[in-house]
């Protein structure tokens, strides 16, 4: 494979290795995504926009330089911008391998760090001397605008060229809360998203705040990915329950979607609106609950993005598949090629866990309440779903129709 | 203006996530202050640092943003302090507009740096900072929320008139951008409004035409009034139970 080194992020002739669900491996032009995709399949992609979470700047009691990168916020709340936990290195930049840059000087609690125009205090050390929260001074718009002034997207040595804000933000990109971006979605583009809904293949998005890729340091690489707050809007989240009933698939564009969706889902098996924080790591022992396909970036072996794949194929297959990408010079990182991997089939088990009929039962009764026409059309088709599994609830509630 | 503006709190304003550029003076200040008004959350864009503390002081829940939407660099950090305020976009008023050469020349004596200063402010300004926000603006749409983009037009844009070459070839292109990104947007639920606010008493027509009767100008504040009427009537209906209507775009002289 071949690192991707040049941030263009819609190349014509970019590649497309498919993994279906049985474990064969397909080569496709990128452009041809939504051929691949069924009528009734839900596409869902991260329309988080990515910040300029760079920061250079000075410790100010020893006068040193520093590069600060954000990686984790407790929120996506609009006023919730003081407060991030970073990663920081020591002089220089993203030219240097992250692996060797130095260390930046030991930092204490109450520490001043000087970053352009935003003073900054370090509040606490998260377990390793590298990793703190640090809390910026100022109002929410003045820390903003400090960011977008002095920031720069976090970048890595495998891209040369100093990157822009444009670079890093896919089409959809709406709320700036990404530290990296969401890049499986640079293979998106609107010619794309119309030709899903000439599919009758609808086309959604969530909020989630993908972190840091890497830091240079095994100890915190093993960390990673960090929590991540998301936001899925009620109207997804019963799009989502609706693909699901009729038997459609739900395809993710990106690892990111896969961490916000299985988390939402983790109380009852069903993806639920609101915000979350997504804690949870996914690999090779987790059972995925919603998400039936993943369009992701390539990454190597060993990364935290690997390790989620496992969660979709087996280390047979994976293996195959890193073969093929070997073989046919795929492009590495997130300015790199595609893979589309199917969830391997799984056998002799209902397609998914049923939620408890009495909890539809109540939720129909809501929506009922409330003349929630769309509530009322998802819960019945989920009964519907019961029904043939013996569920006795459907004529009852087929009365609030 | 005596005008007293309510709070809003039920009508298709309330908790609606605007944006607007040229908001420290004429049309977008007036705008600012209507949207305000009728309960909207604003956030508003200018190149004057001082301009932009002032406003929004004198506003205390309007979000001000010092950018030039002239400047390529410029649109993103905009685009990023206007979702990040605001938590997402529903409606964009691309406002900010330049005439060129001032005073008003013939073409023959328009400086070409001139001309290229209009385009990029009036055409190439508006169409960077509408692709980087529509992301925001499609989600919106999605939501049921709606999404409408205004951009504000000239009479200019439509007829002839000798010394406004470079303003009204501008407008022109502006006008038929919104045209073009209204049809391929159709389907995503972004709707795009080409309106002419008419002849007003702003700094703009005071450079454009300086020996003219304010008294005989409409007011900024009129046409904030009438442009807040379109957009509401783009937004889909905000009643449960109905579905989001598209919006067909709307050329309204209101002059």
């Amino acid at each position: 494979m071949i690192a991707a080194n040049q941030p263009t992020r819609r190349t014509p002739q970019a590649k497309l290795l498919v993994v279906d669900a049985r474990g064969r491996i397909g080569h496709l032009p990128r452009s041809a995504l939504a051929d691949l995709l069924k009528p009734g399949d839900h596409v869902i992609a991260n329309d988080a926009a990515t910040l300029p979470a760079s920061l250079h700047g000075k410790h100010v009691p020893t006068g040193g330089r520093i590069e600060v990168r954000l990686a984790g916020r407790r929120s996506l709340a609009v006023n919730d911008v003081r407060h991030f936990s970073v990663v920081v290195f020591g002089a220089g930049d993203f030219r240097t391998r992250t692996e060797e840059r130095p260390p930046p000087p030991r930092l204490a609690p109450g520490d001043g760090l000087a970053l352009g125009p935003l003073p900054a205090t370090v509040e606490r050390i998260l377990g390793h001397p590298r990793l703190v929260s640090l809390r910026f001074e100022g109002t929410p718009d003045a820390i903003r605008a400090g960011l977008a002034r002095h920031g720069r997207p976090i970048q890595y040595a495998h891209v040369p060229v100093p990157l822009a804000l444009w670079d890093v933000w896919t089409p959809i990109a709406g709320p700036p809360v990404a530290f990296e971006p969401p890049s499986a979605g640079f293979a998106l583009d609107w010619r794309m998203i119309a030709a899903m809904r000439v599919r009758g293949v609808s086309f959604d998005t969530i909020t989630h705040a993908a972190g840091l890729s890497s830091t240079g340091d095994g100890e915190l690489d093993r960390r990673l990915p960090f929590d991540e707050p998301y936001r899925i809007a009620d109207s997804t989240a019963a799009a989502i329950r609706r693909t699901q009933a009729k038997g459609g698939r739900i395809i993710a564009i990106g690892t990111t979607v896969v961490r916000a969706l299985e988390h939402a889902a983790s109380r009852d098996g069903f993806v639920h609106g609101g915000e979350g924080l997504a804690t949870q790591r996914i690999d090779a022992a987790s059972r995925l609950r919603v998400v039936d396909a993943l369009l992701t970036g390539i990454h190597e072996p060993g990364t935290s993005h690997y390790q989620l794949l496992r969660a979709f194929a087996d280390e047979k297959s994976l293996r195959r598949a890193s073969a093929e990408l070997h073989a046919h010079g795929y492009r590495t990182h997130e300015f790199g090629d595609s893979a589309l991997i199917e969830r391997k089939a799984r056998k002799g088990t209902p397609r998914r866990a049923l939620r408890n009929a009495r909890d539809i039962h109540a939720d129909l009764v809501d929506a009922g309440a409330r003349g929630d026409v769309q509530g009322l059309v998802v819960g019945v088709a989920e009964l519907d779903v019961g029904h043939e599994l013996g569920c006795h609830y459907r004529a009852e509630v087929l009365a609030f129709r | 203006m005596t005008r007293t503006l309510q709070n809003d709190s039920h009508g298709p304003f309330a908790g609606l996530r605007v944006a607007i550029t040229g908001g420290t003076s004429g049309l977008g200040l007036a705008l600012v202050r209507e949207l305000l008004g009728r309960g909207a959350r604003v956030a508003f864009v200018a190149r004057n640092r001082e301009g932009v503390e002032r406003v929004a002081r004198e506003h205390g829940r309007a979000h001000g943003i010092v950018g030039d939407v002239s400047r390529k660099e410029d649109i993103h950090p905009i685009a990023m302090q206007i979702v990040g305020s605001l938590g997402g976009l529903d409606v964009l008023v691309n406002n900010a507009s330049d005439l060129g050469p001032t005073p008003l020349a013939l073409l023959g004596d328009t400086d070409c740096e001139d001309f290229e200063r209009a385009l990029t402010t009036n055409v190439l300004g508006p169409f960077r900072l509408t692709k980087a926000l529509l992301g925001a603006l499609a989600a919106s749409a999605r939501d049921g929320r709606g999404a409408v983009v205004l951009n504000v037009s000239s009479d200019a844009a439509i007829n002839t008139y000798p010394c406004w070459g470079a303003y009204g070839a501008s407008k022109a292109a502006l006008r038929h951008l919104s045209h073009v990104w209204n049809e391929e947007l159709l389907a995503e639920g972004v709707s795009f409004l080409s309106l002419d606010p008419g002849d007003m008493d702003t700094p703009l027509h005071a450079l454009a035409v300086p020996d003219s009767d304010p008294a005989t100008l409409k007011r900024p504040g009129t046409a904030a009034r009438e442009f807040a009427e379109a957009i509401a009537a783009a937004l889909p209906a905000r009643s449960p139970g109905k579905a989001p209507r598209g919006a067909a775009l709307a050329e309204v002289n209101t002059s």
